[in-house]
């Protein structure tokens, strides 16, 4: 097939467009003069040099196209022509609207060449929900009926273009007639219209499928290739009901395959390809997952694979191959020497695609010079899109087959100085992990980071280096940790090359924070170092607060080397540290100060707006805040507040003067959290956040020298020395495919597949671990216990209290911190308590606010209240006049800090309403409150999508009501919108509710003549049988529990028979006959909507498994 | 025991918020999903010739497309493959002289069927035309229309034979003479 290119370029010379188009050769039919008003534009197209010229003559154009169509001297062959100038203007961009309806006239009056021209000028200009299209309507039942064979097979055409849906039954019966037609083409063409049907409308054509078959067994191949479309449509949505007809594809792709059909369907001596790809695919279907149905094609697919012409230059022979390889590796083996040839092809989507299929036969003993392959690839790549999946890719690889540990730190070194920042970040987090937790063998782990250590040691050696972000921070974490293990090496010194780097201009903050946490780490197991000495001094007095904060810390630290070494144990970094997210370790701290007089605890947004309103001439609230205001400036709070305190990063200026004792109890908590087997999770939210985009290293970066393999670098030499060109390309099969197939002839290493899974992780938690869990547990409990001894009984007494503190509505301004501690309380008593749900959810909340602590320990003062804040319990109900109704519980839809959003569904009888709450949990107002639904298919809400607040007072809660309806029938859907808010920064808070069919049913009263009235008049009906528990009992039961829970009512019932009827909103009947009948009970509805007796019977179906 | 189910339960939490938000919204689209695009001729200039959009696009975003659509084929040699992966699909192209035919296809059309297409198009058009040009298919934009709706029709490929392609044209064209 490839070489029909060369061949049809040579046919084409006069393609150039240089000739006169008046008598071009061969002078086909049906030419434009060059003269007429056509020909005119046509030329001016081709002379136009600029956008601005094609805007100019367009502008023309339209202007007299304009005039022309709606003057009524227009002759219908002028008209023709104006239509091919029109359609013109809209290829080009400009929409002429101004023709559509002449389009539409053309197509009904025009003879036939006219009315084809009309019919193709409304399939380009109109679009399925076009109104204009209903004007077409009747031309096309026209043309359906006409005695000429030219006009139907018109109308039919269009109608498999374009067609209203909701027209479709004006023209069905007259199209289900034309498949018994005796012309081919007709029935071809009804096919195709019955195909768009099923595409816009499955349900109108559910009753005519028993005719599908037939177009299926037509003697025709058009038509029987036609109803192919149908056939794939349909066996996508459900294989299963297709399988009887496997046979039939399978004789008719023999029959295609064995040259069976005419001889005017080959294309270039295949025979009809493109319907072998169409039954293919059909097959492909039915056998997916069904061994005893793909027995049946096995036969007639390798006959099509032995007379297909496989072309292996193109990515589509690879693709092919690629998925073949999924199911069987030996089959690559056959076609090794075309992949190896792709491999050096110019073009890079093919090289990918080759990547790709290598990728999937990787094992144990090819892995280094796919590996290598892939790296080659990746330092020429520049396309980001590539360098995130490929070093995805080498990474697990690497995880999952590494030969060696060298190999494995070096492959890993690689994809991290060229992934640099754009790379996944789980590929360095997962890398850490993996060394963190070690495999089953001590010694084995012990030598991988060791390896690993000194590799890292010699990449900062060099002076001038640059390395990505996440390279340094793995580096210094590793460093950190691991760093004992070199028992010959200097701490010094790597403290030394850390301490360069901290003053490298390219190294970011938060680079550096990694840096100084490794260098804590390690002078923990130094007596003294001048290296660290000169470093505090140095970053003592940096203007970078955080970098300031961890001088402080460090050199804290240094000075009581007791507590550094319990705080920084040993190869720790897998145990699990619990963390008292919410200080209540300072309960009696808090309550000693209190009782002395000092104010409470203010978060810092807090802070802000009093002293805003300080500063405002008119103080709107005069009582309430400057009394609070008054009470903040005695000074306390700011420097001695126990959040404060651990906040580091957030402090101006007075970090410096921290008391020693506090610092020690606190830092506890802030620098575990770092270094926690966690500890590098927490900073990825921090990545994710900036995305540094900064460019990957040069290709030619020091370290790739490095990733060069033994077995490539030996069969290169082999090759060398054969210094053949083929050869060399037979040993990169050899070493490629290597593995694949036991018994390959080619395969010069071909010993038995031993797949070394060196790196395989191990599952995380042991049994040690539990108990070190309990101690570490007991360790943050202990320690601020023990430095503040009064704590213990405040503590309880705080607890006794919860409930008073917790229903407070409006006091918030006593003390937050008293009851954070009250709110961790509870965990705490509970655990005493025993095991119970609500432990498990505290254990669960505390060790989630582990995860993300790092929010709360670097950047950001008003976390730690907020979270209090929102405890805060503010009263709702709903309005008066609705409270009347049947409506749902309240619920929390979503929350964030100082906001939370309620909602509350009311059934009324006409309507749903959904009743939203916005509850301003804080002590500032809220401004500019905005809620806003997503539109969707599903559901409609009525007046507007939005909802505004102006002001949200503190402490108080506004409401906004929206009918909701359902616009699409379904059983469930969701309804999902947001809310923003503005307070110092602009805030967004998204939530989701699910609305289910129930919300929108309301019981029918009607009577029993009515019923059967109606019953007469709907055509859609849905029958089915339930089983019913014994418990159900009998009908009458039965019948209520679907009163209850889907609000029907019931009309009667009679014996073992009933009926009932409900409406859905607004005013949409359905009708629902029951009857039971030994344990089965017999639903059949009927509505005049299609969908609604299936989605209701759905309810029904719920309803009966609940009860 | 408890640390465990805890364990799993937060790794449960983590994979839960990977997976993708709902699937139920692609089952509704994916009937209308067509497997062919569009069919834009264009010549080296960036000038239309010919198009055909099987999914509504507006008229503005079409001129748009185009012109993105001409520059993605430029940008290639002769030597690199004729498929293009092009945003959420993909697009098979040949060139012809100055001409390029370019189709616009979805995951599950299959690249090398539309690019055979394109080539068959091309022998139809050369059997219509005897020796097609780029003026004959400017000159007879809706004939070539005409042959390109009985070969593609609703994004599906509906006819290859060359035949019965053209025997509705011939008519056509028969009646009109007389």
């Amino acid at each position: 097939m490839s070489d029909v290119v060369e061949r049809t370029l040579s046919a084409l010379p006069g393609l150039l467009g240089q000739h006169d188009p008046g008598a071009g050769p061969g002078g086909g039919p049906g030419r434009v003069s060059a003269t007429s008003r056509l020909g005119g534009l046509i030329r001016s197209i081709t002379a136009l040099s600029s956008k601005h010229e094609e805007e100019k003559l367009i502008q023309q154009e339209q202007t007299n196209l304009k005039a022309t169509v709606s003057a009524p001297t227009t002759t219908l062959r002028l008209m023709k022509e104006c239509m091919v100038r029109l359609i013109y203007c809209e290829m080009l961009g400009y929409e002429s609207s101004f023709g559509y309806i002449h389009a539409i006239k053309l197509a009904q009056q025009g003879n036939l060449l006219e009315k084809r021209v009309g019919y193709l000028a409304v399939s380009l200009f109109l679009h399925e929900n076009h109104e204009l299209l209903l004007l077409l309507v009747n031309t096309v039942v026209k043309d359906l009926q006409s005695t000429n064979l030219v006009e139907v097979c018109m109308a039919l055409t269009v109608v498999s273009q374009i067609f209203p849906r909701e027209m479709i039954p004006a023209v069905l019966p007259l199209i289900e007639d034309k498949l018994q037609h005796s012309k081919e083409i007709i029935r071809r063409k009804a096919v195709q219209a019955l195909y768009k049907f099923y595409l816009i409308a499955p349900n109108q054509v559910q009753h005519i499928h028993d005719k599908f078959r037939k177009a299926l067994c037509d003697r025709d191949v058009g038509v029987m290739a036609a109803s192919l479309h149908i056939y794939l449509q349909m066996i996508k949505k459900n294989a299963s009901g297709y399988k009887d007809l496997t046979e039939s594809f399978v004789t008719i792709l023999k029959q295609v395959v064995g040259g069976k059909l005419p001889i005017d369907f080959n294309y270039h001596s295949v025979p009809a390809p493109w319907l072998q790809i169409q039954l293919l695919r059909i097959l492909g279907l039915l056998g997916k997952d069904d061994p005893r149905t793909s027995e049946l094609m096995y036969d007639v697919l390798d006959e099509s694979l032995r007379r297909a012409e496989i072309n292996h230059n193109i990515t589509y022979g690879l693709k092919a191959l690629t998925y073949v390889i999924q199911q069987d590796p030996n089959l690559a083996l056959q076609h090794q020497m075309t992949i190896i040839e792709c491999l050096d092809h110019p073009d890079p989507i093919i090289k990918r695609e080759t990547l790709e299929l290598l990728y999937r036969i990787t094992n144990g003993q090819n892995v280094t010079v796919i590996v290598q392959k892939m790296l080659d690839y990746l330092r020429q790549s520049k396309e980001e899109y590539t360098i995130i999946n490929l070093t995805g890719k080498i990474a697990e690889l690497a995880e999952k087959y590494a030969p060696d540990n060298e190999w494995f730190i070096q492959t890993m070194n690689a994809v991290f100085s060229v992934g640099g920042d754009v790379m996944h970040p789980d590929i360095p987090n997962n890398f850490l992990r993996l060394l963190a937790e070690g495999f089953d063998d001590e010694k084995e782990d012990e030598q991988l980071r060791l390896y690993a250590v000194q590799s890292y040691l010699s990449l900062l050696e060099e002076e001038d280096a640059f390395y990505p972000q996440k390279f340094l921070q793995v580096m210094s974490w590793v460093l950190g940790e691991y760093s004992y293990l070199i028992n010959d090496g200097d701490p010094e010194v790597i403290i030394t090359r850390l301490h360069r780097l901290l003053k490298q201009t390219f190294v970011t903050s938060e680079t550096k924070a990694w840096i100084m946490t490794a260098i804590t780490k390690m002078s923990s197991r130094m007596s003294c170092s001048k290296t660290v000495d000169k470093l505090i001094q140095e970053f003592s007095t940096s203007l970078d607060t955080c970098m300031r904060q961890y001088a402080f810390e460090l050199k804290h630290l240094c000075e009581n080397k007791e507590l550094m070494k319990k705080l920084l144990p040993l190869d720790a970094s897998c145990d699990e540290i619990m963390v008292d997210a919410s200080l209540s370790f300072l309960d009696g701290f808090v309550a000693e100060g209190l009782s002395s007089g000092a104010a409470p605890y203010k978060p810092h947004h807090q802070r802000q707006e009093e002293k805003l309103s300080q500063e405002k001439a008119l103080n709107f609230e005069p009582y309430g805040l400057s009394f609070t205001s008054s009470m903040s400036s005695s000074g306390f709070t700011g420097r001695q507040s126990p959040a404060g305190l651990s906040l580091g990063s957030d402090m101006s200026g007075n970090s410096a003067e921290i008391g020693q004792k506090e610092t020690n109890c606190l830092k506890l908590d802030g620098v575990r959290k770092l270094w926690g087997k966690e500890g590098y999770l927490p900073k990825k939210e921090n990545k994710t956040g900036k995305e540094d985009k900064t460019q990957p290293v040069p290709p030619d970066s020091i370290l790739m020298g490095h990733v060069v393999d033994p077995p490539l670098m030996q069969s290169e030499q082999q090759v060398v020395s054969l210094s053949e060109e083929e050869k060399e390309k037979q040993q990169l099969a050899s070493t490629l495919f290597v593995g694949l197939g036991s018994n390959s002839a080619i395969s010069l290493m071909g010993r038995a597949d031993t797949i070394t899974q060196k790196l395989k992780k191990k599952s995380k938690i042991s049994e040690t671990q539990n108990s070190e869990e309990a101690y570490s547990f007991q360790n943050t409990a202990t320690l601020p216990f023990s430095s503040l001894p009064d704590t213990a009984p405040n503590n309880k007494e705080n607890f006794q209290g919860n409930e008073h503190l917790g229903l407070r509505k409006v006091s918030l301004s006593s003390s937050e911190v008293l009851e954070a501690s009250v709110s961790f309380d509870t965990s705490q008593s509970l655990t005493e308590a025993g095991l119970d749900e609500k432990l498990s959810n505290c254990r669960l909340s505390t060790s989630s606010l582990f995860a993300d602590s790092n929010i709360e320990v670097f950047q950001p003062p008003q976390n730690v209240p907020d979270i209090v804040a929102s405890k805060a319990p503010l009263s709702l109900c709903l309005p008066e006049e609705l409270a009347g109704h049947p409506h749902s519980e309240i619920v929390e839809l979503c929350s964030r800090d100082i906001l939370t959003v309620y909602s509350c569904k009311v059934w009324t009888d006409d309507c749903s309403l959904l009743v939203l709450f916005v509850a301003n949990n804080s002590t500032s107002p809220l401004k500019t409150v905005n809620l806003v639904f997503e539109s969707t298919e599903h559901f409609k809400i009525f007046e507007s999508l939005s909802c505004h607040f102006p002001v949200i007072e503190a402490q108080s809660i506004e409401s906004c009501q929206k009918c909701v309806q359902l616009e699409k029938v379904c059983t469930e859907g969701i309804l999902s919108g947001s809310i923003s808010y503005h307070l110092e920064t602009d805030t967004h808070l998204e939530f989701s509710l699910t609305f289910s069919l129930s919300d929108f049913i309301r019981p029918m009263k009607i009577t029993t003549e009515d019923f059967g009235r109606l019953w007469l008049s709907f055509s859609n009906d849905v029958k089915q049988n339930l089983k019913m528990s014994p418990s159900q009992g009998s009908l009458s039961i039965a019948l209520n529990a679907l009163k209850q829970k889907l609000k029907l009512h019931i009309v009667e019932i009679i014996g073992n028979e009933g009926i009932a009827a409900c409406r859905l909103l607004p005013s949409i009947p359905c009708l629902l006959h029951c009857r039971t009948h030994a344990r089965t009970l017999a639903l059949w509805f009927r509505s005049s909507c299609s969908a609604l007796p299936d989605s209701l019977l759905y309810q029904c179906q719920k309803v009966m498994e609940e009860s | 025991m408890v640390l465990d189910s805890l364990e799993d339960s937060i790794q449960m939490q983590k994979y839960s918020s990977r997976l993708p938000a709902s699937s139920n919204k692609e089952t509704i689209s994916e009937p209308n999903r067509k497997m062919i695009k569009f069919f834009l001729m264009v010549n080296k200039q960036g000038q239309t010739r010919l198009s055909r959009y099987y999914e509504h696009v507006e008229i503005h975003k079409r001129t748009m497309l185009e012109a993105e659509v001409i520059k993605n084929c430029l940008s290639r040699s002769r030597e690199q493959c004729s498929f293009i992966e092009y945003k959420d699909f993909k697009l098979v192209y040949r060139q012809y002289a100055a001409l390029f035919i370019v189709v616009g296809i979805n995951e599950t059309e299959n690249e090398m069927a539309v690019y055979e297409l394109i080539h068959n198009f091309v022998e139809v058009l050369d059997r219509y035309f005897s020796r097609v040009s780029e003026l004959d298919i400017m000159f007879n934009l809706d004939r070539v229309h005409i042959i390109l709706d009985e070969m593609v029709l609703n994004g599906c490929i509906v006819e290859t034979n060359k035949n019965r392609i053209l025997a509705p044209l011939f008519v056509l064209d028969k009646m009109a003479e007389s």
